[in-house]
């Protein structure tokens, strides 16, 4: 009984160990193809939209509702202390550092990173593909790479406009709604928040870019059969890649704090 | 030219090719028949090095397929031609784009000649005038025949048709045919055709072959295929439940 447990648990550990492998070896053949010349400029481009520019409405919406709500928590929490002045570089700096980066990746996960698997699962299956294969066009350069790159590009960008929304909905509710003078909100942010805060959120988006498009990718072009292959490599890839955003983001705090 | 020697592969401790041997030679077309499920598409891939065999080789003018790499099996595979079951056309290109799509990547070709070549391409199919499409606004038989056009666009040396007509009308079964005849007697390709397609297909090839229970029971001209005594093959023609030939 134990021993058929221990073999069990030893099955699984190797199965699980042997899908870690491939996903590596998948994400490093992409990495090599990455700096192999022609570039694909119009697939790059046509990634950016699909990744980034259809996301855009999703990341200023929650942009600005996650700026207003910490706005409203923080200006109470603060005025226990009688820091309200503090409200500006407070909405900031967690914006910027920790959930700017975080939040946006992960509604980019669930808006392009869920329809980026389903995409490349939908080719695998209708065998379009194994034809690219057939016609001796490279997968992975053809689709694999210009998403890898899109990622790198958008990610940034969208955390970017995520923190500038949200920055301006803590203002709203701060300043305009709860009476927080403006010039403190922006002086107190110019004083507190440094051109590393705004780096190290920037660094942690282009490592989620990469970790969103290469999990999703994979489990795209490794999707199992029929509808019920890609609706699991669907919800596997928005899953995987969330739990590694937040598990990356607490490794990269670490190493930035 | 194409030599296909004890060819094996199982899936999930599953065979399904089990020891294939079959030589086709050049310029020649053969049809490949035999029961759903039973390998035919999976042989297809083998010959084209889409899959790797348990054991066995396809050799191309000699060389081994699957022993290429990089550049070299790149450069084999520009030499064939492969019609998928459903086409496979490219979901995010449009009609005329998916035709030029090996124009533009193979080729120097100025896009002015791309141009003229696609739509001579789509009028030897009959799809004139839907180069602006999306797939998925096409029906199951005018894919096939973009598709078609998109396999032949590069003039290939060796052609292989996955279920060309299956599920087609028979107009356009027989169009299609005709079409692929045609581009022969043109292109002079090695062709082979995996088909359920009996006796219809029998004009248009030179030998038929049949793939049972993993191996390639009989192969022979049509009308030698026709007159079998095999009793799988006998079978097989005939359409009767009964016999060698089981579901699996």
């Amino acid at each position: 009984m134990i021993i058929e447990s221990l073999r069990k648990l030893g099955d699984y550990s190797l199965s699980m160990l042997k899908a870690a492998g491939r996903m590596v070896v998948f994400l490093g053949t992409t990495l090599f193809w990455t700096f192999i010349p022609p570039f694909r400029l119009p697939q790059i481009i046509r990634r950016i939209s699909f990744i980034g520019v259809k996301s855009l409405l999703v990341i200023v919406l929650t942009g600005a509702f996650s700026g207003m709500a910490l706005g409203l928590q923080l200006f109470y929490t603060l005025r226990r202390f009688g820091a309200e002045s503090m409200l500006g570089p407070a909405i900031a700096l967690s914006l910027l550092r920790e959930l700017g980066p975080v939040l946006s990746a992960l509604m980019i996960t669930g808006r392009a990173g869920s329809a980026l698997a389903a995409e490349i699962g939908i080719m695998r299956l209708s065998e379009q593909i194994d034809a690219l294969e057939a016609m001796a066009i490279n997968p992975y350069r053809y689709l694999i790479v210009p998403s890898l790159i899109a990622g790198i590009v958008v990610f940034p960008l969208m955390t970017c406009i995520f923190n500038v929304v949200g920055i301006y909905g803590g203002y709203l509710v701060g300043v305009k709604m709860l009476g927080l003078g403006p010039g403190v909100y922006w002086v107190q942010m110019e004083h507190m928040v440094d051109l590393r805060d705004i780096l190290s959120g920037l660094y942690k988006s282009i490592s989620f870019g990469v970790i969103v498009t290469w999990v999703c990718s994979y489990k795209g072009f490794c999707t199992g059969y029929g509808a019920e292959g890609v609706s699991k490599a669907t919800t596997e890839a928005v899953v995987l890649s969330s739990v590694l955003i937040l598990a990356w983001d607490y490794f990269l705090s670490s190493l930035m704090v | 030219m194409i030599e296909i020697r004890e060819l094996y592969k199982s899936f999930n401790g599953q065979e399904v090719l089990r020891g294939v041997s079959l030589r086709i030679e050049r310029g020649e077309v053969l049809a490949l028949i035999g029961m759903s499920g039973f390998g035919k598409s999976v042989l297809l891939k083998h010959i084209i090095g889409l899959m790797k065999p348990d054991r066995g080789q396809v050799l191309i003018d000699q060389q081994n397929i699957f022993q290429l790499k990089g550049k070299s099996l790149e450069q084999m595979r520009t030499r064939f031609g492969f019609l998928f079951q459903g086409g496979a056309l490219f979901d995010s290109l449009t009609v005329f784009e998916n035709v030029a799509f090996l124009l533009r990547e193979k080729t120097a070709m100025k896009e002015a000649e791309i141009k003229a070549r696609v739509l001579f391409e789509l009028e030897q199919v009959g799809m004139l005038g839907a180069q602006d499409k999306n797939p998925a606004e096409l029906s199951g038989g005018m894919k096939k025949r973009v598709a078609l056009a998109r396999a032949l666009v590069m003039d290939p040396e060796i052609m292989l048709f996955d279920e060309p007509t299956t599920g087609l009308d028979p107009v356009t079964s027989s169009l299609i045919q005709r079409f692929i005849r045609e581009c022969h007697e043109r292109l002079k390709f090695t062709g082979i055709i995996v088909t359920h397609e009996i006796p219809k297909i029998f004009e248009i090839v030179d030998r038929v072959a049949l793939l049972n229970q993993g191996k390639i029971a009989e192969v022979g001209t049509p009308d030698q295929i026709l007159e079998s005594t095999h009793p799988a093959v006998a079978q097989f023609c005939s359409g009767a439940t009964e016999g060698p030939i089981a579901w699996q």
